[in-house]
């Protein structure tokens, strides 16, 4: 019998989905990002703490991501534009999520490329009022390697989905708040 | 004050008659609350056009077939409430007592002001309709337990929310009444209702899928939670069907804001989810029948661009109706045995205070347990480990009533 091992300590997850059981204060997180404006429509965010298991956390390392605008927009182009950190998002979401419903479905992935396109018309931004300012719509296509069927492979992509942190909050409303300190 | 029993049965449904028929069957002394008339569920808690899930030939109770002459046919309400009234007969129902209250005693319990030794919760798993609360909304709404059939809904659109077997069946039925219908669809269980020409169910049933224990299951939490399938006695509904016929399917009813309803956009998601499990169901029957061919389920044709928001007071619906699921009421329970869910935590029917039981519960000790066919086992379990642990304390009232 071979182990499949896609690296994802799905035991571990398995583990603290008991644990968190009886204490749903520490499921409660809170992620957290700065952002501090540079020039132009420039921007950098730093990425280092955030809040969970009842205390204060860090990532290994701060993070800085760059946001910008193409210059066909006019701009530097000094980082990607602010909504295709979106697509960073899902995409590495998606993705740790067939890895891990893989590891515990017991598939071995050899590979795993995601393509994801989200359709944007921009003059929703410009001021149109009849065009949204977000996706009209977005497109994700796997393309995976694995010992296994197409139908399990489309079942992997499929429950990835419905474990997805990200692809919930870009398909459902989420009230979000801004205010100037 | 206050007379003594051995056991109190809460409840006259066929769950409670069926503890009834072993308690019975094994001289123990007891009596059924009801606090309407028996089979009250089906009596005032359904729709007209309602009919059972199941064929005849499944609907059986301990001791008691379907002996009619439409062994494949599906019972209307009046045929359901027929058939638990004849296996009623001879159990020790009281009727219209509402059961407002159970307390331990020192004995064991007390059921308002009768004492007793053990308590059957057989209340039912649906005495009220869950609604999602999204603040004052301005627009006609109806739970399954207040619809009755088309005429009887305000003029205009609906919006159906929720597509298990209830909403599938309301929205065929409002759309076939001329009804514009707008179906909100989220997670779901799809299920044909024949498979290479036999009822969905037979597979069910002669696979042993439904037979499967509550302790054989993988994950036991889940399917107790399992959304009801789109399955309707008689016709043959989906999603697709309902397409066809004109209903526009959107996603699952997010939230509500400024008097807009904002949909999800994981639609295509939740249809390609329900499509596999299905597909995968009926490979597994086809696997136990040894055929090797497979016959896959049309997949469920998503419109290409699902609408995300519907103005309610745009004058598009009049009406929406809330599909979206129940629950039990145990506001009467006055005994910790819930779980921060509201849920009775029990262990296959039996509870963790001595002498309390539960039946009639989603997988209860097997797939089947909450469908008539179903509550022969759970119910002679139940039986006997009531009896069986009562034994040494309470073997004098039962040899007493024997
Ligand atoms: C819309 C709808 C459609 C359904 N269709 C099907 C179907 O096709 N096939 C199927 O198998 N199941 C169906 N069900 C599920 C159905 O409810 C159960 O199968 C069946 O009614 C369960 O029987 P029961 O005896 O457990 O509960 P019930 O039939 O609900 O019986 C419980 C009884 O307890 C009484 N009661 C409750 N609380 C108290 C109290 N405090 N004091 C005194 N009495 C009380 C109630 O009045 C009721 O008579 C459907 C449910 C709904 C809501």
């Amino acid at each position: 019998m071979t182990v499949t091992d896609n690296g994802v300590n799905v035991q571990a997850l398995l583990d603290a989905r008991e644990a968190l059981k009886g204490a749903p204060e520490a499921a409660r997180f809170t992620w957290r990002a700065t952002s501090k404006w540079d020039r132009g429509v420039h921007s950098t965010t730093t990425i280092e703490n955030f809040y969970g298991l009842g205390a204060e956390q860090s990532h290994k390392a701060k993070t800085e991501f760059a946001a910008d605008h193409p210059e066909v927009f006019a701009a530097e182009d000094n980082g990607i534009t602010p909504i295709e950190y979106l697509l960073v998002g899902l995409a590495g979401c998606l993705t740790a999520g067939v890895a891990s419903v893989a590891q515990n479905r017991g598939i071995q992935l050899r590979s795993v490329t995601a393509v994801v396109e989200g359709n944007h018309d921009i003059r929703g931004i410009l001021g149109d009022p009849d065009v949204r300012n977000g996706f009209n719509d977005i497109k994700v296509t796997f393309d995976i390697d694995a010992d296994a069927s197409k139908a399990d492979i489309e079942a992997i992509v499929a429950q990835s989905q419905k474990r997805s942190a990200v692809f919930d909050a870009l398909t459902n409303p989420t009230d979000v708040t801004v205010e100037v300190a | 004050m206050g007379d003594s029993v051995t056991t109190v049965v809460v409840g006259a449904g066929h769950a409670g008659l069926a503890a009834s028929h072993f308690l019975r069957e094994r001289g123990v002394d007891h009596v059924v609350l009801e606090r309407g008339q028996v089979g009250n569920s089906w009596r005032t808690e359904r729709w007209d056009s309602l009919r059972l899930l199941t064929p005849n030939w499944l609907s059986r109770l301990p001791g008691q077939d379907y002996d009619g002459d439409d062994p494949d046919g599906y019972m209307t309400m009046a045929e359901v409430v027929a058939f638990i009234e004849r296996f009623a007969a001879g159990a020790p129902v009281r009727t219209g007592v509402n059961v407002t209250s159970v307390r331990r005693t020192d004995e064991g319990f007390a059921v308002d002001d009768l004492r007793c030794r053990s308590v059957v919760i057989a209340s039912g798993a649906c005495n009220v309709p869950v609604v999602p609360d999204f603040g004052d909304l301005g627009v006609h709404q109806v739970t399954p337990f207040d619809y009755h059939n088309p005429d009887k809904l305000p003029d205009g659109g609906v919006l159906v929310v929720g597509a298990s077997a209830t909403g599938v069946q309301l929205a065929a039925e409002l759309r076939a009444a001329g009804r514009h219908v707008v179906l909100s669809v989220g997670e779901h269980t799809r299920m044909p209702r024949r498979h290479r020409d036999r009822d969905v169910l037979w597979w069910m049933h002669e696979t042993g899928l439904w037979a499967q224990r509550y302790d054989e299951v993988d994950d036991l939490d889940r399917a107790r939670r399992l959304p009801s399938p789109q399955l309707a006695g008689g016709l043959e509904v989906d999603l697709n069907t309902l397409t066809d016929a004109g209903v526009e399917l959107v996603g699952r009813l997010a939230t509500v804001r400024d008097g807009v309803a904002l949909f999800s956009g994981g639609l295509r998601n939740v249809c390609s989810l329900a499509d596999l499990k299905a597909n995968r169901m009926l490979a597994g029957f086809d696997e136990w029948a040894g055929l090797t061919d497979r016959v896959p389920l049309e997949p469920t044709r998503v419109p290409a661009k699902p609408r995300l928001r519907l103005d309610l007071g745009g004058g598009e619906i009049g009406t929406i109706v809330w599909a979206t699921g129940f629950r039990p009421d145990y506001s009467w329970l006055d005994l910790p045995v819930l779980d921060d869910r509201g849920r009775l935590r029990h262990d296959g029917g039996v509870t963790d205070i001595p002498g309390l039981y539960a039946l009639g519960l989603p997988v209860l000790r097997r797939r089947r347990s909450t469908f008539l066919h179903g509550i022969e086992d759970d119910a002679r379990y139940v039986v006997d480990h009531l009896i069986r642990t009562s034994r040494g304390t309470f073997d004098q009232s039962v040899s007493e009533a024997r």
